[in-house]
């Protein structure tokens, strides 16, 4: 039943409603598909057992007749997620070999809807990065590859393992986390969906911190409805997270299809930077052609201090990192090198477990906010942080949604910007923005470049209205057409 | 100030003036932790009351606990202390084994409460004032314990994320005493509002001293700040090394290095934490896993408006409604429950007919809190009810008893013999003043010492000779007035 | 302010993670040129604007003064990579 691997989503937990198949037989096909695809290094950890048991459980529920929203569903969950007797790492050897007595918040609302668990995914070293390169069980390799050639693409960062394993149809959907465009920049070279939505959507706790006022969960999927019916069940209001919004969920899902006629479409003009490759314009123009089409407005806005988001992100990012990342110290839990004194332990411990950009963003981070400094960069990374912020806030005055690139490149290859850190870093030069105002940010498959790679666009809303990018979202999505899949060479 | 001159110091050089500031860490006396639904308590085993999120486990986030937002309100307002209804928590950067973060949540820039000033009260009844600089609320580390094994540490989280209540003073005590007397003034305001219990043994009330000396009425003086000293005893001592060490050291020439150094009980003395001083850079900056703490204006007032009354006012009260002493007043307030024993014996003091409110406080601080304090305990551990306080007092004043006897009475009640009037009874301790009886020994006393009465003719004033007499023969039971009306009528004087 | 070798040494050991002498010189060029891009932020005009700390503006949420959690060291105790008695042991700290 290979086919069942093809499915979306939807058709998928449609023909769980209708008995076509049974959750233990998706699954198994899903682990199989695992199994034969263990060259791109997706996931970290195969967990067939724990999966099949689940599944048998979602199929003995159907049964009954009280399925959840995604009963018999096997998804993928990013490694940064802490799941409950499962090892997560973070994909960072100072983790080690971390079991976690508790469940993330988000994981399990997704197994309260019956949500089957196949393992867990691959991705950037404590979601640092943009490339997975960074993760300390060696890079993911885009599934997708250019046009007569073989050289191995990296699928984006940090949520690469989410993004490659959609992408090859390793699961239905993957949990991701964003703190600079680690959900929409993979799912961009993937020519998969992903969004990060609302700042405090989604709770933090159980999920191991990268830079807490940015990070933010959301799913990458196979469509625009697969990425809404994961979101209404991966979003809502905890308790243990101090940050997390107290507002109900809608079902996102009912966005998908509406009409769009009349709203308002910002285009801003800084986003169309200097040197923009021309496929990345042109597909730009073909998404804002789209969005005309279906009665769209189209709008020329500014976002000032759009080319301040970077460098403020760079501050502010890695100094709650060198602060997160503190507790893994090798005293309570994961790897400990000793030393001749504790000083000379933890500083073993750090710098054998911690991978090299990890230790320099905690170096950055540490500067920062060291006597002397903390004004002339933290604090005015902050204020900066401010300004971008009332950027967005004043073109929501004029504008329903933002259009903009996900990304200012295809996937390339793996290692070409391993040695240049700021090259890296520009990756995220698009949707850096929304993580810094909070905003939600969502990245669809829009088209292909000359060399036959997925390209993103990515549609930023209102806060609390990812409801709206859902809509036009699914109205680009119908527009673009059915997208051409990876070929399968693993 | 004027009376500084006893307080200074003499150095080589001549005299030097101390000049004081203190930290004091008291514990909220709550059921769970600051940021996490860990029980806080004391004597649970080890790493039992540790939740994940005290033990910094990977993707664990803190929840305030609205308590000890609460406790610290209260604690700003028995302050006399401006409460900022916007505050921030900020992270404190520190590698420790203790403290499992990584970094002590704490509140740098923007504390829960501003200024405000305590009146604390010497020794001798006079008072001074302290400013306080801030009260902020901070998480608690855990237990490094170094003696169980040669070769390692072994950490307990127990105390970990613990809420204390961190208040700072102005540098505004200038001797060991003052400090001390400080000290005591905070935890009773502590205590009455209940927002900590105080207890000093148990380490949920700790001060760090920050020392300087300077010549009378010059600049301040380069500090060092002396840790965790657990009693007031250890406070004076402290404080009194410290002055010591650097007046010699700026005599000797030498300059005072800004540290961080530990009172040593055993041999009374400070030494450099060079360890905590190595990389002094806490890198503060707000916490991103918590907002800032908006206080609601109605919730302060409402919480104003539950405080008790505070031991100044009270002090204040028992003086202009008892007509008690400064001193007395000042012993009694020292804890609430105290002035409540005092207040409930004058209740039953006055429903039983009496009315003598200082004798009641004469034995509740001369006798009960003697002899107790002795012994190590406060009033709650005393044996006798309020209620016999009183009894004793109305059989004074009743004159069934004399001062003596009712000391004799009092012993018997510390030794939980019950009622007074049941104890004078049981003992036959009641004055003797059946005239018939009296007459009888006292005619038998002046035949049997004519010389002595011939004596009290010349010189009356001698009479108390034969009083004393009289007492011994009745063992101390006879009522002193009739035995000397008695005396005088037979001695015809 | 551009980062020497001290820095570099000084920042790594506040961080506690070792770097080898021979390491800083590299280190500190490439946080030079992270840090020469970030200096454009110099470029904005920030007077008088307030820090932006979190993009939730709401107040803090406060719980219950309850106890909800702990009672089994087991599980605080379960990652440990040493533990005796219920305690973490760690390298002897020295005072």
């Amino acid at each position: 039943m290979s086919g069942l691997t093809d499915l979306t989503l939807k058709a998928a937990l449609d023909g769980l409603a209708s008995k076509a198949f049974s959750s233990e037989e998706i699954t198994r096909a899903h682990i199989a598909a695992i199994e034969a695809a263990r060259a791109l290094n997706a996931y970290v950890l195969e967990t067939p057992e724990k999966a099949i048991e689940m599944a048998r459980a979602s199929d003995a529920r159907r049964a009954s007749g009280d399925a959840g929203a995604l009963d018999g569903a096997p998804l993928g969950i990013k490694d940064l997620f802490c799941t409950e007797g499962v090892r997560s790492t973070a994909c960072s050897n100072i983790i080690g070999n971390f079991v976690p007595t508790y469940e993330s918040s988000v994981t399990t609302r997704l197994w309260r809807a019956g949500a089957v668990m196949l393992g867990k995914l691959n991705m950037d070293e404590f979601a640092m990065g943009s490339s997975n390169e960074s993760s300390a069980f060696g890079p993911v390799t885009n599934p997708w590859r250019a046009k007569g050639s073989n050289r191995p693409l990296t699928p984006g960062g940090s949520s690469g393992g989410s993004a490659a394993a959609v992408a090859a149809d390793l699961c239905l959907g993957a949990t991701a986390t964003d703190t600079g465009g680690s959900i929409r920049q993979p799912a961009g070279f993937t020519g998969t969906v992903g969004i990060k939505p609302t700042y405090g959507r989604c709770s933090r706790w159980g999920i191991v911190a990268f830079a807490s006022s940015l990070d933010q969960a959301g799913p990458i999927a196979k469509t625009v409805e697969d990425a809404a019916i994961l979101l209404t069940s991966m979003a809502g209001h905890d308790v243990k997270d101090s940050t997390s919004l107290s507002v109900d969920v809608p079902d996102f899902a009912s966005f998908v299809g509406k009409d769009v006629k009349g709203l308002r479409i910002g285009i801003p003009g800084e986003y169309r930077l200097d040197g923009l490759q021309p496929e990345i314009a042109a597909l730009w123009d073909q998404g804002v052609a789209w969005l005309k089409d279906a009665g769209c407005e189209i709008v020329d806005i500014s976002l000032p201090h759009t080319k301040y988001a970077l460098p403020a992100y760079y501050i502010i990012a890695p100094a709650e990192a060198s602060s997160n990342l503190a507790r893994y110290d090798g005293m309570r839990f994961g790897r400990r090198e000793e030393g001749t004194n504790l000083t000379e332990t933890y500083e073993n411990t750090r710098a054998s477990g911690f991978g090299a950009e990890v230790k320099r963003r905690i170096l950055i981070g540490t500067y920062v906010l060291s006597a002397g400094y903390y004004d002339a960069y933290y604090l005015k990374a902050l204020k900066v942080r401010r300004r971008i912020a009332e950027d967005f806030t004043a073109a929501f005055h004029k504008v329903d949604a933002i259009l903009t690139p996900t990304a200012p490149s295809a996937a390339f290859p793996i290692g070409e910007k391993s040695d240049d850190p700021v090259a890296m870093y520009l990756n995220d030069v698009f949707t850096v923005t929304t993580n810094l105002a909070g905003l939600p940010g969502l990245s669809l498959p829009a088209g292909q470049s000359s060399d036959g790679l997925p390209l993103g666009l990515q549609l930023i809303g209102r806060p609390l209205d990812e409801g709206t990018l859902f809509s036009l979202a699914g109205a680009m999505e119908k527009a673009r057409g059915v997208m051409a899949r990876p070929d399968r060479w693993w | 100030m004027t009376e500084t001159a006893d307080k200074l110091i003499q150095g080589r050089t001549g005299p030097w003036e101390i000049v004081l500031g203190l930290e004091i860490h008291a514990q909220v006396a709550s059921k769970a932790k600051l940021f996490s639904g860990a029980a806080v308590g004391f004597g649970a085993g080890p790493n039992e009351q540790v939740s994940l999120v005290d033990a910094a486990m990977p993707g664990m986030l803190p929840v305030i606990n609205r308590f000890c937002v609460e406790q610290a309100v209260r604690a700003g307002l028995g302050l006399n202390a401006q409460i900022n209804l916007k505050s921030r928590f900020d992270r404190k950067n520190y590698f420790y084994p203790d403290l499992p973060q990584g970094y002590q949540i704490s509140q740098f820039k923007d504390p829960i409460v501003g200024e405000g000033e305590v009146e604390v009260e010497r020794d001798d009844g006079s008072t001074f004032v302290v400013g306080v600089e801030r009260l902020h609320l901070e998480q608690d580390a855990g237990k490094s314990l170094h003696d169980q094994d040669p070769n390692a540490t072994y950490v307990d989280l127990n105390r970990a994320g613990t809420a204390l209540m961190e208040i700072v003073s102005r540098p505004d005590m200038r001797c060991a005493e003052e400090a001390a007397a400080y000290v005591k003034k905070i935890r009773t305001i502590l205590r009455y509002i209940g927002a900590c219990d105080g207890d000093m043994e148990k380490g949920n009330l700790r001060a760090d001293v920050n020392v300087s000396v300077r010549r009378p009425g010059a600049e301040l003086g380069t500090r060092c700040e002396i840790k965790n000293v657990n009693s007031y005893r250890h406070i004076q001592q402290a404080i009194e090394y410290e002055a010591r060490r650097q007046v010699e050291i700026i005599e000797d020439g030498g300059k005072i290095d800004q540290e961080t150094r530990l009172f040593d009980s055993g041999k009374l003395e400070t030494r450099s934490m060079r360890s905590k001083e190595e990389a002094h850079d806490y890198r503060y900056f707000p916490d991103p896993d918590l907002l800032p703490l908006i206080l609601d204006a109605d919730w302060v007032e409402q919480i104003k408006k539950s405080l008790p009354e505070l031991p100044d006012a009270k002090k204040k009260r028992l003086q202009g409604q008892y007509g008690l002493s400064a001193y007395d007043a000042g012993v009694m307030i020292i804890e609430s429950a105290r002035a409540d024993y005092f207040e409930s014996a004058v209740a039953a003091l006055k429903a039983a007919g009496g009315s003598d409110a200082k004798l009641v406080a004469n034995y509740v601080t001369n006798e009960l809190l003697q002899r107790l304090s002795a012994d190590g305990h406060e009033i709650d551990a005393s044996p006798i009810p309020a209620a016999d306080i009183a009894g004793l007092v109305k059989l004074r004043e009743d004159g069934v008893v004399s001062s003596k006897i009712a000391k004799e009475v009092f012993d018997h009640m510390w030794a939980g013999e019950g009622a007074p009037y049941q104890i004078v009874e049981t003992h036959g301790l009641k004055q003797e003043s059946d005239t018939g009886a009296l007459e009888g020994i006292i005619a038998a006393l002046i035949a049997a010492n004519p010389a002595q009465a011939d004596a009290v003719k010349e010189k009356p004033q001698a009479i108390g000779w034969f009083v004393g007499q009289v007492m011994k023969a009745t063992g101390g039971k006879a009522n002193p007035g009739s035995v000397n009306e008695i005396l005088k009528a037979k001695l015809g004087i | 302010m551009a980062i020497d070798v001290a820095t570099v040494r000084k920042v790594a050991r506040l961080a506690r993670i070792a770097e080898p002498e021979d390491r800083l010189e590299s280190l500190a060029s490439e946080l030079n040129g992270i840090m020469a891009w970030i200096e454009q932020l110099s470029e904005v005009n920030t007077d008088g604007v307030e820090p932006m700390t979190s993009a939730v503006e709401q107040p803090l949420p406060m719980r219950d003064d309850v106890v909800t959690e702990g009672g089994d060291p087991r599980l605080v105790l379960a990652n440990a990579p040493k533990s005796k008695d219920n305690f973490f042991v760690v390298p002897k700290v020295v005072e």
